[in-house]
């Protein structure tokens, strides 16, 4: 789907507010992730990062507001976000009884690519281990191969991808991070530490935090 | 709107104060209905020509298996409602469902065993409704034992709502198997319960009985429904409210 | 600003390949056969209940053919029952499950082909080792060929129906009882239809209208416990 004029925002968010157990987390939350465009979502611990992931992915459906994708409302457009999406949650959806390579051939690698990718996020040579006998950090950079293959969907949605990296793994993510968006991608990540993009934006979900109850108005949750 | 009735129903406010008058009402009627039956069935209806006075248990025994069988649709009716149309209010009728419905099961079982030892000289018989009742009582297990095991109230509604749903596409193949291994085991000698055979005046107070149980059933369903709103919603400035004036002994 | 050209590089909507039904029956069945203990354990499970059973009913031959097929069924429904507790765990615990609820291939065929690797080593095998063990219970000649048959089919059933506890319980830290109590009622029908199957067939009886109707709980299990597990996993991910 090219991008045209109209949906130049591919993901809009308008006054958001999502709750986990009944409980409010944020309200008022509203944004725009273009093509080419990188959002940073902070906060401290429980202030809903996760859970706004996680419904904008449409794993969580318990908010009100409107999520567009493509200028189309959720969650009738939840299908086509998913068919651009590549999400990376806190728990990296690597195999432990299998390959690395195995891993990305899962993930509809082909072979050579898988092979490269990996080399970039300094795998080479573990490609045909188990990953359960990989470490924390290297099993993490498994999960991260994806975003290196040639083939990535053009929405990344990735859950604190600094965590567990060393330095040198920082900056090559942030450089793939880089090479996405002037292929004209979207990211969207949380992370604790400060990343190095140009034209980087910020949302500090603190702002939009909310220390009360829903309260019954409309009587149900919202429906669909 | 035609919706808007759903909307408000779904409203734990709004069952909480409506259902508030009904109470008193459901109470009354099943008091009167289930004190009518049981001295109408009890002391005045007519003794079995084969099973003299222990046939009596039925005024017990026939309302509380119907209403376990009903109360495990009405728990997966409203699981499912609240699936669909993610309404909390419908979640919280399940939940109060459960422990009811398996209530009444036992109850259901037990009077069945208590007729068993003057009838068949044994407190236990492989019975297919028998069988079958145990089995639903067992499904009632599962369900709240699935709920309890839930951290999280949300995604236990959902998961009972799914093993409630599960359980009713279940229900009839399980009572069909259980009726074809029974006469494969052994044939019928007894049927317990033939409502179209009995006599009137062994029936209506019968039909007393079972319309009875109906109303306690929908009280304490309706009563336990307000206490688990309560419970979900104390957060909300509606339930501070009402708690506060039930602190200060007003009505 | 981007323009179309500049897209080339990020894949299409549509062509984000999904992995078909076949590579998903082959990664599994390749995660399976790395653990090969777990294919084990219900096996021996199954063998070691049943030669535990003569020493405590006693070693008559007449007693124990009339008791080996419903024994033989409750044994291999506990031993698909135990080893369906780790169906979706591991996925469930590294994020996979999470992906594959992303993923634009609908669950129902992720939960089919699980399940159908977890038939091809457990039902599979206890069918297989079946006739083994109504030789040590003394089962009469005429049950064998139809106790296999009967547990070809039923142990299908109970794959499928299990797989949706399975999904049920897996964001559980320790589901294993809870999954038998959920589980096991809604077995019934497929023990009763199995072990009726087998009796018939000692009898004398012709058993075809029981297999058939086991063939009947397969078909419905395999058309709706995917769905119904699918819906499970929805559920369990969004704990």
């Amino acid at each position: 789907m090219p991008v045209t004029p109209e949906s130049q925002d591919l993901l809009q968010v308008r006054d958001l507010s999502c709750r986990r157990d009944g409980r409010r987390l944020f309200a008022g939350l509203s944004f725009a992730l273009g093509a080419g465009a990188a959002l940073q979502i902070e906060g401290a611990n429980g202030a809903g990062k996760t859970t706004l992931l996680r419904t904008l992915i449409g794993s969580a459906g318990d908010f009100d507001g409107r999520i567009l994708w493509g200028g189309s409302p959720f969650p009738q457009s939840l299908p086509q976000l998913r068919e651009s999406l590549l999400f990376i949650g806190h728990r990296a959806g690597v195999r432990a009884g299998l390959t690395p390579l195995e891993n990305l051939v899962w993930y509809g690698a082909g072979r050579d690519d898988a092979l490269r990718a990996l080399e970039q996020v300094d795998l080479f040579g573990f490609e045909d281990t188990l990953c359960q006998e990989l470490s924390a950090g290297q099993s993490r950079r498994v999960a991260l191969a994806r975003l290196y293959l040639p083939q990535a969907p053009r929405l990344w949605i990735l859950d604190e991808p600094l965590a567990a990296l060393d330095v040198a793994g920082v900056s090559s993510l942030q450089g793939q991070m880089a090479v996405h968006l002037s292929r004209s991608g979207s990211i969207l990540f949380t992370s604790h530490q400060p990343v190095a993009l140009a034209g980087l934006q910020r949302i500090d979900l603190a702002e939009y935090a909310v220390d009360e109850f829903a309260d019954e108005v409309g009587g149900a949750y919202a429906f669909g | 709107m035609a919706w808007q009735w759903f909307h408000r129903l779904g409203s734990p406010r709004w069952f909480y104060e409506r259902t508030g008058v009904w109470l008193p009402w459901l109470a009354l009627a099943s008091l009167v209905l289930l004190t009518v039956g049981s001295v109408w069935g009890l002391g005045f209806a007519p003794q079995d020509a084969k099973q003299g006075n222990s046939y009596r248990i039925i005024y017990i025994h026939v309302p509380a298996a119907f209403l376990a069988l009903a109360g495990y649709y009405i728990m997966a009716i409203s699981g499912a409602i609240g699936l669909i149309w993610k309404m909390k209010l419908s979640f919280a009728v399940m939940r109060a469902a459960a422990p009811i419905g398996a209530v009444l099961t036992f109850v259901a079982l037990f009077t069945g065993a208590i007729w068993g030892k003057p009838t068949w000289g044994t407190y236990w018989v492989w019975d297919a409704r028998i069988t079958s009742m145990l089995i639903l009582l067992f499904l009632y297990i599962g369900v709240i034992a699935l709920a309890r095991a839930f951290s999280r109230e949300q995604v236990a509604d959902k998961a009972c709502a799914l093993l409630a749903l599960v359980g009713t596409v279940n229900i009839p193949i399980i009572y069909k198997s259980v009726d074809w291994w029974f006469t494969l085991h052994q044939p019928a000698t007894i049927k317990l319960t033939q409502s179209s055979s009995i006599d009137p005046s062994m029936f209506y107070p019968l039909l007393t009985m079972i319309v009875g149980f109906y109303c306690l059933y929908t009280w304490t369903l309706i009563a336990h429904t307000r206490t688990l709103v309560l419970q979900r919603e104390w957060r909300t400035q509606w339930v501070q409210q009402e708690l506060a004036e039930g602190n200060r002994g007003g009505d | 600003m981007p323009s179309v050209e500049s897209l080339s590089g990020i894949a299409p909507a549509a062509s984000r390949a999904a992995p078909g039904f076949g590579a998903l029956l082959k990664v599994e069945l390749l995660l399976v056969l790395r653990k090969r203990a777990d294919i084990a354990n219900p096996l021996l499970f199954f063998v070691t209940v049943l030669a535990l059973l003569p020493l405590g009913v006693g070693p008559e031959p007449e007693l124990l053919a009339r008791v080996a097929p419903g024994i033989i069924w409750v044994m291999a429904l506990l031993a698909t029952l135990l080893s369906q507790e780790s169906l979706f765990r591991s996925d469930f615990e590294d994020g996979t499950l999470e992906q594959v609820t992303l993923s634009p291939q609908p669950l129902y065929f992720a939960v089919l082909a699980k399940t159908a690797v977890h038939w091809l080593v457990t039902g599979l095998p206890l069918a297989l080792l079946s006739p083994l063990l109504g030789l040590m219970l003394n089962l009469p000649a005429a049950g064998y060929l139809c106790l296999f048959a009967s547990l070809l089919l039923g142990s299908a059933s109970l794959s499928l129906i299990g797989a949706v506890g399975a999904a049920l319980t897996v964001a559980l830290r320790r589901p294993g009882l809870l999954l038998a109590l959920i589980v096991m009622p809604l077995y019934v029908p497929v023990l009763i239809f199995g072990t009726g199957a087998v009796q018939a067939a000692i009898d004398g009886y012709a058993y075809s209208a029981q297999l058939a109707i086991l063939a009947a709980l397969l078909a419905a299990a395999a058309a709706l416990a995917p769905l119904a597990a699918a819906g499970a996993i929805r559920i369990s991910v969004d704990n």
